[in-house]
């Protein structure tokens, strides 16, 4: 046997561990701070900082800073040892490292600019987007180098795992960031309304499935057997959890669009495929928690089990909760309301945060060659991490009920009991502190966490390269298909993992987009005026849709508090689309002539003036700052581009038209009541533009038939 | 809702297709050694105790 000796590339790890624990602070404290301003409106000084531009940095931040490089972490320090070789370049790792912090950065620049596309978890701009594939396409080819050039014929579970994050976050990332770039700044999404809804909960759901949860669940698979030094309990068990888990995953996102305008059968097969999670998720928990049978004294004795035996038992608890959640009688109550919040941070503190712990506690010390510098604080942390977990998650499970229950709370007579949504505001502040509380606890923990490490990597010696040695991998002789075959065979495994992973977006994305039924061509709606989509742009910009949704459901409660239910035809020229995921604020599908130009007026400059109580932030520079007028017939152009039928004439016109619509408003802004000094604006005013916006939502359908109407006389 | 019986139908085929995949996986001897591979991962790469002088100053 030819032994070959080599080094593993600890640098590349430790330079991942300290970017995972630095991020994850950022990123924790940025939750904090938006978790205060939520009942603490007054906290959302200068428009750089409001919540509507804070809370996609936050998301942003824990999941592609915090737990992705958590992910690559695990991955760099794993793989190496798996495949019993170095990473497959060291110019590759760097770039690769490198490139991500950069992506980070830049979106930590761009979000709190207001350089935003409105889609969850996608909300970075184009230019970013592109240096995110490419990045991740470094990423990708490094660690298929490694496994080509592996010494250990037969790749390991968790191997698997990364092979399929690897391909799904490729295919997802490319197909929802699809977008007409208007300049440098600013796109728009190829996909308009019930498409792009789609397109974004197929990747939203599937971010979830295959960022956060399968390089994880490859993590479980290493670094569980290996702190608890016992092999995995079942690893016939493993092979079935990741089939059925990379088969069924992609296939549940339209749980996240349920009664709205997504066709019906899209909706059931949704449905259908998050209630089967149910069995590959459990298996994969239990494998992981079966693994310390019979030696459940070593997670007393060491921390990072403790840290990892929380994290998948809180993994466990979130895919029984999310299957159910999908079921659409209990989908109707939960969606929209803070029991969202809640289910997602039992999956993000839980397993994505306690499971990276556990790891860096694990890894620290292997790698600086030393003990952990304080067991003692490693448990305080993951005491105070458990209770700060649970207030936030108990609190906010009390905030989604309470209001989801008090808005379809009807009198006897059969109105709606709440009729002002400002009380199902109030009372829920309570909830808010003390979620904001949980969420300040389990920070302390992270820097604690951040100490101990800096305190281990003090007192030990970093060991850049590792020797290690093992055989070379010998020239296959046409041995018969022996067992484990599939396993040891990388470019057959990729292929059908790639397989399994497309199917189901191909069976529930290529009807909607290919069929002209899910895209009505006839103008049910008029595409946006040159106002109202600067409008819109604002909305985007200042991040409305984070609180506020477009959707209205079919259900007596929300069709009396908002209008009519929506429709396919709503939504028809919505390049993004905005049906936001949340209610903090009201459903502002129809809110068109509901109020007038003078309250908008008024409420944005100071919502507690006209709705009292109001947690709604200020938004004064909308009254200093002017649209970009250049760029309008840009935007146009790039509409028309992705179908939205702009005429020739209506973009040359626009000025015209900006102008007109512009000094309408203004107009009437003057006229009202009040004192007319106080409602001074001008035509080229962003508040101008986004009440133009706002008194659209919900009309355009009427202003088509009156047009037609017109036109027939 | 004729819809149901297609789906009903597509719903046991991709069920079939699973499950024949499933048999002749195991009738292959993908299951045949479930052993080695969790435990090799255990086994630390030895050289590294010998050879780790360069961090001697541990406690």
């Amino acid at each position: 046997m030819n032994v070959e000796n080599f080094k593993y590339d600890n640098v590349i790890v430790r330079n991942f561990a300290i970017a995972t624990a630095l991020w994850g602070i950022v990123g924790m404290l940025v939750g904090v701070i938006i978790a205060f301003q939520l009942p603490l409106p007054f906290l959302n000084q200068t428009e750089y900082l409001t919540y509507g531009r804070l809370r996609p940095l936050h998301t942003n931040a824990v999941i592609f800073a915090f737990v992705g490089n958590g992910v690559f972490l695990g991955v760099y320090y794993s793989l190496q040892r798996l495949c019993k070789a170095r990473m497959f370049s060291d110019t590759l790792s760097k770039l690769h490292f490198w490139g991500w912090q950069l992506i980070i950065v830049s979106a930590a620049i761009t979000l709190p600019l207001g350089l935003s596309t409105s889609k969850e978890y996608a909300e970075l701009e184009w230019p970013i987007d592109i240096l995110i594939a490419v990045v991740w396409v470094i990423f990708g080819l490094n660690m298929f180098g490694t496994i080509l050039k592996r010494r250990e014929k037969h790749m390991y579970v968790a191997i698997w795992f990364y092979i399929a994050t690897f391909i799904a976050v490729t295919v997802l990332h490319v197909f929802n960031s699809l977008a007409i770039p208007v300049s440098a700044t600013k796109s728009y999404s190829v996909y308009a309304g019930v498409q792009d809804a789609l397109v974004q909960w197929w990747y939203g759901h599937n971010a979830v499935a295959f960022f956060l949860t399968t390089p994880y669940l490859g993590l479980m698979y290493y670094f569980l057997p290996k702190a608890a030094n016992r092999p995995v309990f079942s690893y016939r068990l493993s092979i079935i959890h990741f089939w059925s888990l990379v088969f069924i995953y992609i296939w549940a996102g339209p749980h996240h669009l349920l009664y709205s305008a997504v066709p019906n059968w899209a909706q059931a097969l949704g449905v259908a495929f998050s209630v089967t999670l149910i069995a590959p998720s459990w298996g994969g928990m239990l494998n992981g928690l079966l693994t310390l049978r019979g030696a459940w004294d070593t997670v007393r004795e060491k921390v990072e089990l403790k840290f990892m035996v929380v994290a998948v038992t809180c993994y466990g608890m979130a895919t029984l909760e999310g299957p159910l959640m999908s079921l659409k009688n209990v989908n109707a109550m939960a969606h929209y309301s803070d029991w969202i919040i809640a289910h997602v941070h039992n999956a993000a503190l839980g397993w994505n945060g306690f499971l990276t712990f556990g790891v860096l506690y694990w890894i620290i010390p292997k790698i600086y060659n030393t003990n952990l510098y304080s067991r003692k604080l490693a448990n305080i942390h993951f005491w105070i991490g458990t209770l700060g977990m649970i207030f936030y998650v108990v609190a906010m499970y009390f905030s989604g009920i309470t209001q989801a229950l008090m808005w379809k709370e009807l009198t006897p007579d059969g109105v709606l009991k709440y009729t002002n949504f400002m009380q199902t505001v109030t009372q829920i502040i309570p909830m808010y502190y003390l979620r904001a509380i949980g969420g300040v606890i389990y920070l302390l923990g992270a820097v604690l966490m951040v100490y101990n490490l800096y305190k281990t990597a003090k007192q030990g010696v970093l060991l850049r390269e590792e020797e290690a040695s093992a055989p070379a991998i010998e020239p296959e002789k046409s041995e018969k298909m022996s067992h484990r075959w599939l396993e040891g065979k990388a470019v057959l495994f990729f292929v059908l993992t790639v397989l399994a992973v497309i199917i189901g977006g191909l069976v529930e994305l290529a009807p909607s987009i290919l069929s002209e039924v899910y895209s009505p061509t006839k103008p049910l709606v008029r595409p946006y005026t040159a106002l109202e989509l600067e409008g819109r742009d604002i909305y985007i910009k200042e991040g409305c849709a984070n609180c506020h949704s477009q959707s209205i459901r079919p259900f007596k409660n929300e069709t009396m508090r908002y209008g009519e239910y929506s429709q396919a035809g709503d939504y028809v020229y919505d390049h993004p689309f905005l049906w936001g995921s949340k209610r903090t604020g009201p459903d502002l599908l129809r809110e068109g002539g509901r109020r007038s130009n003078a309250w908008h007026y008024n409420h944005m400059k100071d919502p507690e003036v006209v709705t009292p109580n109001s947690i709604m932030p200020k938004y004064d520079w909308l009254f200093r700052k002017k649209i970009n007028v250049d760029m309008v017939k840009d935007k146009m152009y790039a509409l028309r581009k992705v179908g939205v039928p702009y005429s020739e004439e209506e973009i040359n016109n626009y000025l015209t038209s900006l102008k007109n619509q512009g000094q309408t408003i203004v107009d009437d802004l003057k006229s009202s009541e009040m004192n007319p000094n106080e409602l001074y604006a001008e035509w080229d005013d962003e508040i101008v533009a986004l009440i133009a916006y706002l008194q659209i939502l919900g009309k355009r359908i009427e202003n088509v038939d009156s047009q037609k109407e017109v036109k027939n006389d | 809702m004729e819809i149901i019986f297609l789906l009903i139908c597509i719903s046991v085929s991709v069920g079939l297709l699973f499950l024949m995949l499933f048999i002749w996986s195991v009738k292959n001897g993908q299951y045949e050694d479930c052993h080695t591979p969790a435990m090799r991962i255990l086994i630390e790469d030895c050289k590294k105790e010998e050879t780790d002088t360069k961090g001697e100053k541990l406690r």
